[in-house]
């Protein structure tokens, strides 16, 4: 990219729009494809508003980045290696168990973290995780939902709802795991101590487990960067489709 | 049978007096026939039409573009939902159509059996296919059977957005570099003599038009609707400076519309006969999403037989908990 800022709550505001927009395009994948229409409609819902939300996240980076910045030049002008999402939500979307294990995991999570957020210092960000906020508990209500429903459904949907949360859980860790930008964020009350929204993260999700006659295994949390920018292979693939229209045609505007 | 012939009588004369035909009314077997086959098609056609758009949501060009277009998609599932709920009024269940059209049994629109191939696909299967579809929708808010028709109303005030959106983006294109401009006249090009074939034969040559117009689910024929959709979109294309691809095309002063050249129909009919360029990929998509999602289907209806079956029976008090 192009433009350097000195501003540094552009990198968090990049990391948390990062999030949202790599998870709502995993999600939107499903659009015309889903197990049923009535699913299908609500998760092409959940792609709405998280690419609505990282809209927002890039709007107000690109305006404090200036230079005719825009949130475009963001999402479609990035390399990989720029992106600060969580590993987690660029995992692919697997069986439909694999996409609300990695949707219920992020959820709680997003929940607690847009709680904290709506007390930032940056008024601008707390004004759009305020509103977010709304939608993020729906989204967690949504998934857990699902958990319950199929980890007590049938045989088969309780051993793949079993197999999925145990593939997303080693991606857990690192939602917790502060990183460079987590400590500048919190050090300026932008945002939270990622670290201590851990234990509440497993309460919420331990009941919905619990209910759902699951249990979650204990793993070994994977090495992951992707808050530096370092991802798995599967990331680079989703941006070189995301990204191919402009960068194909680099004088046009859409 | 003096009473069959009597009601029918009766039932045509309710209708021809623009009266609105409700589930549990009387009505003939065959009209029944016919609404379910028809309405049933067009939720296939909705749903099946997600196909084609949703090929370009992970390559929306920007954000903007992006969550239109994913909303709009969107809605086309919302249309198939009302549809189908619409036709299992008349005694014939999702499951059972949905089945039909795996099996390849039901049909669906012609259209979307031709593949998107490049982003201005996104603006021409807007501005053309919704409005074609539009042309035929706005007279089906005056059909005569009720749930079909409030079915409608309710889907047209969506569509006319999806037809303006799409025409924004041949706005677009056509306003920017050559190579977009490009892009948007091969899609006009692509999709125009297509978008005319949505509205079928000429109705001297499809059987069920002079019954469906008598029965008042159709109002229009098929040639009437074509000649309005024609008359409404040149001048758009002529406003964004596109050509239409037909050398026949001209405004006949005398009969106050355009004129334009011979649809060929054997194209329509190798398309409807199963060898459109995607017939085969849009009919696997959709059998491969119900049979990955068979799993989730039986799990969400055994967890709910299970939930009835630990709530307590109406009219009987809870059990109560031990102290
Ligand atoms: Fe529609
Ligand atoms: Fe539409």
């Amino acid at each position: 990219m192009k433009w350097d800022t000195c501003d540094p709550s552009v990198q968090y505001l990049l990391h948390l729009g990062d999030d949202a927009l790599v998870l709502g395009h995993r999600l939107s994948e499903w659009c015309g494809h889903g197990p049923i229409l009535e699913e299908d409609i609500a998760l092409s819902n959940l792609a709405l508003d998280l690419v609505g939300l990282a809209r927002q996240y890039y709007q107000l980076a690109a305006q404090r980045i200036s230079g005719g910045c825009t949130e475009d030049h963001l999402a479609y002008w990035r390399s990989d290696r720029e992106f600060l999402n969580h590993v987690l939500v660029e995992q692919p979307n697997g069986d439909f168990a694999d996409t609300m294990a990695r949707q219920f995991f992020f959820d709680a999570f997003h929940v607690l973290q847009l709680d904290a957020l709506q007390h930032s210092s940056d008024a601008e960000l707390a004004a759009i995780a305020r509103k977010a906020l709304k939608e993020a508990t729906y989204h967690a209500q949504h998934s857990a939902d699902w958990v319950v429903r199929l980890g007590d459904g049938t045989e088969e949907s309780h051993r793949r709802m079993s197999a999925a949360l145990a593939r997303h859980l080693p991606f857990v860790e690192e939602l917790f795991t502060a990183a460079a930008v987590d400590r500048v964020a919190f050090e300026r009350g932008w945002g939270p101590d990622v670290a201590s929204l851990r234990a509440s993260w497993l309460e919420l999700v331990g009941e919905v487990v619990a209910k759902a006659a699951l249990s979650l295994p204990v793993v070994a949390p994977k090495l992951l960067r992707g808050k530096q920018g370092i991802h798995s292979e599967s990331l680079g693939f989703l941006l070189a489709e995301m990204q191919s229209l402009p960068r194909a045609y680099p004088d046009a505007t859409w | 049978m003096a009473p069959t012939v009597d009601l029918e009588a009766r039932f045509l004369a309710y209708v021809a007096a623009e009266n609105k035909v409700e589930p549990k009314h009387w009505m003939p077997d065959a009209y029944r026939k016919t609404l379910v086959r028809q309405i049933s098609q067009h939720a296939h056609s909705e749903v099946v039409g997600m196909l084609p758009e949703a090929n370009w949501i992970t390559r929306a060009p920007s954000l903007r573009a992006k969550l239109i277009l994913l909303a709009k998609v969107q809605d086309e599932g919302g249309h198939g939902l009302y549809l189908y709920s619409a036709a299992e009024t008349l005694g014939t269940s999702r499951d059972q159509m949905i089945d039909d059209l795996l099996a390849g049994k039901a049909k669906y629109s012609s259209i979307f059996n031709y593949p998107t191939l490049t982003w201005a696909d996104m603006g021409a299967v807007g501005w053309l296919v919704d409005g074609a579809a539009i042309q035929n929708q706005v007279m089906l808010c005056r059909t005569s059977y009720g749930p079909y028709s409030r079915a409608m109303v309710r889907i047209c005030k969506e569509e006319s957005f999806h037809q303006r959106q799409g025409y924004e983006i041949m706005m677009h294109l056509a306003r920017g570099t050559q190579e977009q401009k490009a892009m948007a006249q091969d899609a006009l090009n692509r999709w125009w003599w297509p978008s005319l074939m949505m509205f079928g034969p000429s109705d001297d040559q499809s059987p069920n038009s002079a019954q469906s117009m008598a029965w008042r689910i159709k109002r229009k024929s098929n040639d009437d609707l074509r000649q309005e959709f024609i008359d409404k979109t040149v001048p758009q294309a002529e406003f964004i400076g596109l050509s239409i691809p037909d050398p026949d095309l001209k405004w006949n002063e005398e009969r106050g519309h355009y004129d334009f050249g011979a649809i060929d129909w054997s194209e329509f009919f190798a398309v409807v006969a199963g060898n459109g360029p995607c017939n085969t990929e849009r009919l696997e998509a959709r059998r491969k999403a119900h049979a990955e999602g068979a799993w989730v289907r039986e799990a969400a209806s055994a967890y709910a037989a299970k939930q009835s079956a630990r709530r307590p029976a109406a009219g009987l008090p809870a059990k109560p908990h031990a102290a």
